[in-house]
């Protein structure tokens, strides 16, 4: 063949996607499994902390929420450095044995969206406006029933927030190439192996795995506006 | 029986004070308006009254409790209460469900909510609705949900801060159909804050006026319209005529005031020397020729120095040593061929010229 390698890489690519080559079904689930598993623990923790944050008041109630607010853009290499050196063999959590695996991944995925679904959560009730607060007061809610009501009232500004977070982890590649070392069969992932073929001149998987995770991001997106529009 | 007691409410946002000195009794079973201009502190001392929020300072007791010193009775004594905003406020969820919130948050059974909420959006004429997400009605049909959601928990007092500004005629109407009827039927007793002049004399038995973060004067509609007690309320209610003057003799039981040379009859007593005359420009009558037989006791000729039509009446201004603003219908004013320059006699009776003591002095 003597054709355009990235034509030939898109013809490839597509017939990978096609045929459902093994390779890149294994990376496609590995993906979806570490980032939905992070998301749902990072919402487990963020979603209440949040919650807490908004309805409590305390001193630094608001440098706390430009905290949060700041680190939406943490940079993912600096989580992976973290998470690394914690779960290494010197770090007070080697011993769980967690570096290099799955569940270290989702440990550093975990902990680079819970500022953001927090954060996110904070706005999501905020966005409950003084006359919605008054006149839940005014029905005589208890305060138990008030929050359940806020909590109801923004269910779908809360949901795009967890679709975001969603969103960040499975794109992103700084976190998972440090904390999961990107091991072939057992830690790698969409953006991990995209890296790792690209490099290698292995354009045709580098492609068909670009357009699945491009597939994901735009079903986010599509299920970000189906929320919003509600 | 009193219903609400208020004395000396004071409450601050920041540096920024809202209310001060306010005394406010509340008979059960009655209607009292609120009126003021915005900014003046209606709706944040109807929140008060509620038990919303807390006041700053003061003594408040509803149904005969005191709020101050108990705290712990406020959820029961609010769900004995319930308010309707302004701006109508729905939740994100069906008509029913929205309507249904406050029988919820009290327990009430099933069956109970389901029957009241269905009686409920009858009375205000949605039941179609009742299946719709709430957010997809209009503000005036919004509004209505909004008032059903709090008949439904039976309140004893309604408060109701400007329920009907920016509605639709229908919403209003049925709106105050609705809060006079409970008043009328349950016995309801209801705080309405309007900057509607005409529905504050339309719906209450009594009225109070809110100026800069307190009750000015309360008293009967008919008072506050005739008797302001100050300038600042005369302006509010709607007053053409304030006219400066002093107190230069008393005559079979009538006050002199002389006004810019001129000589007016009032039959308020002098409350000071220096004076203000508050006249309602419908009490100002105008004449093409001088009447045969008239009652007022002061009659003069003047001259029109402008029309100015406010559909369906007519502002005529007049010149008589002094100048006067009266208000005619549209149809009066074609009939008396009013234009500039032209002579016409006023009258205009002594009980119609209310005295106050001029503001400064």
């Amino acid at each position: 063949m003597n054709g355009n390698p990235i034509i030939e890489g898109f013809v490839e690519a597509i017939e990978l996607i096609i045929t459902l080559d093994p390779q890149v079904v294994e990376i496609t689930i590995r993906s979806l499994y570490v980032s939905l598993t992070a998301t749902f623990f990072a919402a487990l923790i963020a979603l209440p902390l949040g919650a807490l944050i908004y309805f409590y008041e305390f001193r630094g109630k608001h440098a706390v929420v430009s905290t949060l607010q700041t680190l939406y853009a943490l940079p993912t290499v600096i989580v992976g450095l973290i998470v690394f050196l914690l779960l290494s063999n010197v770090g007070p959590f080697g011993f769980l044995r967690f570096l290099y695996t799955p569940g270290g991944m989702i440990a550093a995925q975990t902990v680079l969206i819970i500022p953001l679904l927090m954060g996110l959560t904070v706005s999501a009730l905020s966005g409950i406006d003084r006359d919605k607060r008054y006149t839940i007061t005014a029905l005589g809610a208890s305060r138990l029933q008030t929050v359940m009501t806020i909590i109801a009232e923004a269910r779908f500004a809360v949901m795009s927030g967890v679709l975001l977070g969603f969103g960040r982890a499975i794109a992103e590649v700084g976190t998972v190439m440090i904390v999961g070392g990107n091991i072939r069969g057992a830690t790698r992932v969409l953006t991990t192996a995209i890296a790792l073929n690209t490099s290698m001149a292995n354009y045709s998987l580098s492609i068909a795995l670009g357009i699945i995770l491009l597939a994901v991001a735009l079903g986010v997106n599509i299920a970000l506006s189906l929320v919003q529009r509600r | 029986m009193t219903i609400i007691e208020a004395h000396n409410i004071r409450k601050s946002y920041g540096s920024l004070e809202v209310l001060h000195d306010v005394d406010l009794l509340v008979e059960e079973g009655e209607i009292l308006g609120l009126i003021g201009p915005s900014g003046s502190g209606k709706s944040t001392l109807l929140r008060l009254l509620d038990l919303i929020e807390p006041a700053n300072a003061g003594e408040l007791s509803v149904f005969g409790i005191d709020t101050v010193t108990d705290r712990g009775t406020w959820l029961d004594l609010r769900r004995r209460m319930g308010m309707l905003f302004q701006r109508p406020v729905v939740f994100n969820a069906s008509v029913y469900d929205n309507v249904a919130m406050g029988m919820r948050y009290r327990g009430a059974p099933r069956d109970e909510i389901e029957r009241k909420v269905k009686e409920a959006l009858e009375a205000v004429g949605l039941s179609r609705y009742i299946k719709s997400r709430a957010l997809d009605l209009s503000g005036g049909e919004q509004q209505r949900v909004a008032l059903s959601r709090v008949l439904v928990t039976d309140p004893e007092i309604l408060f109701l801060d400007e329920p009907t500004a920016n509605l639709d005629p229908t919403s209003t109407a049925t709106i105050e159909e609705i809060v006079t009827r409970l008043n009328r039927e349950a016995g309801t007793t209801v705080l309405i804050s309007t900057h509607d002049l005409a529905q504050g004399q339309r719906l209450a038995h009594r009225v109070g006026v809110m100026i800069e973060g307190t009750i000015a004067q309360t008293g009967p509609s008919r008072e506050i319209f005739r008797e302001p007690k100050s300038q600042r309320i005369a302006r509010f209610v709607g007053v053409q005529n304030i006219v400066p003057g002093r107190v230069v003799a008393q005559r079979e039981g009538l006050t002199v005031v002389e006004a810019q040379g001129k000589e007016i009859f009032s039959a308020t007593s002098p409350p000071a020397d220096e004076v203000e005359m508050i006249v309602r420009g419908e009490d100002i009558s105008l004449h093409r020729r001088k009447p045969g037989y008239e009652e007022a006791e002061n009659l003069f000729p003047a001259t029109v120095t402008a029309i100015e039509p406010t559909a369906p009446f007519v502002n005529v201004a007049v010149h008589c040593e002094c100048d006067l603003v009266a208000l005619v219908t549209a149809r009066r004013a074609e009939t008396l061929g009013l234009e500039i320059g032209m002579e016409v006699w006023v009258s205009l009776q002594a009980k119609a010229v209310h005295l106050i003591p001029q503001a400064g002095r």
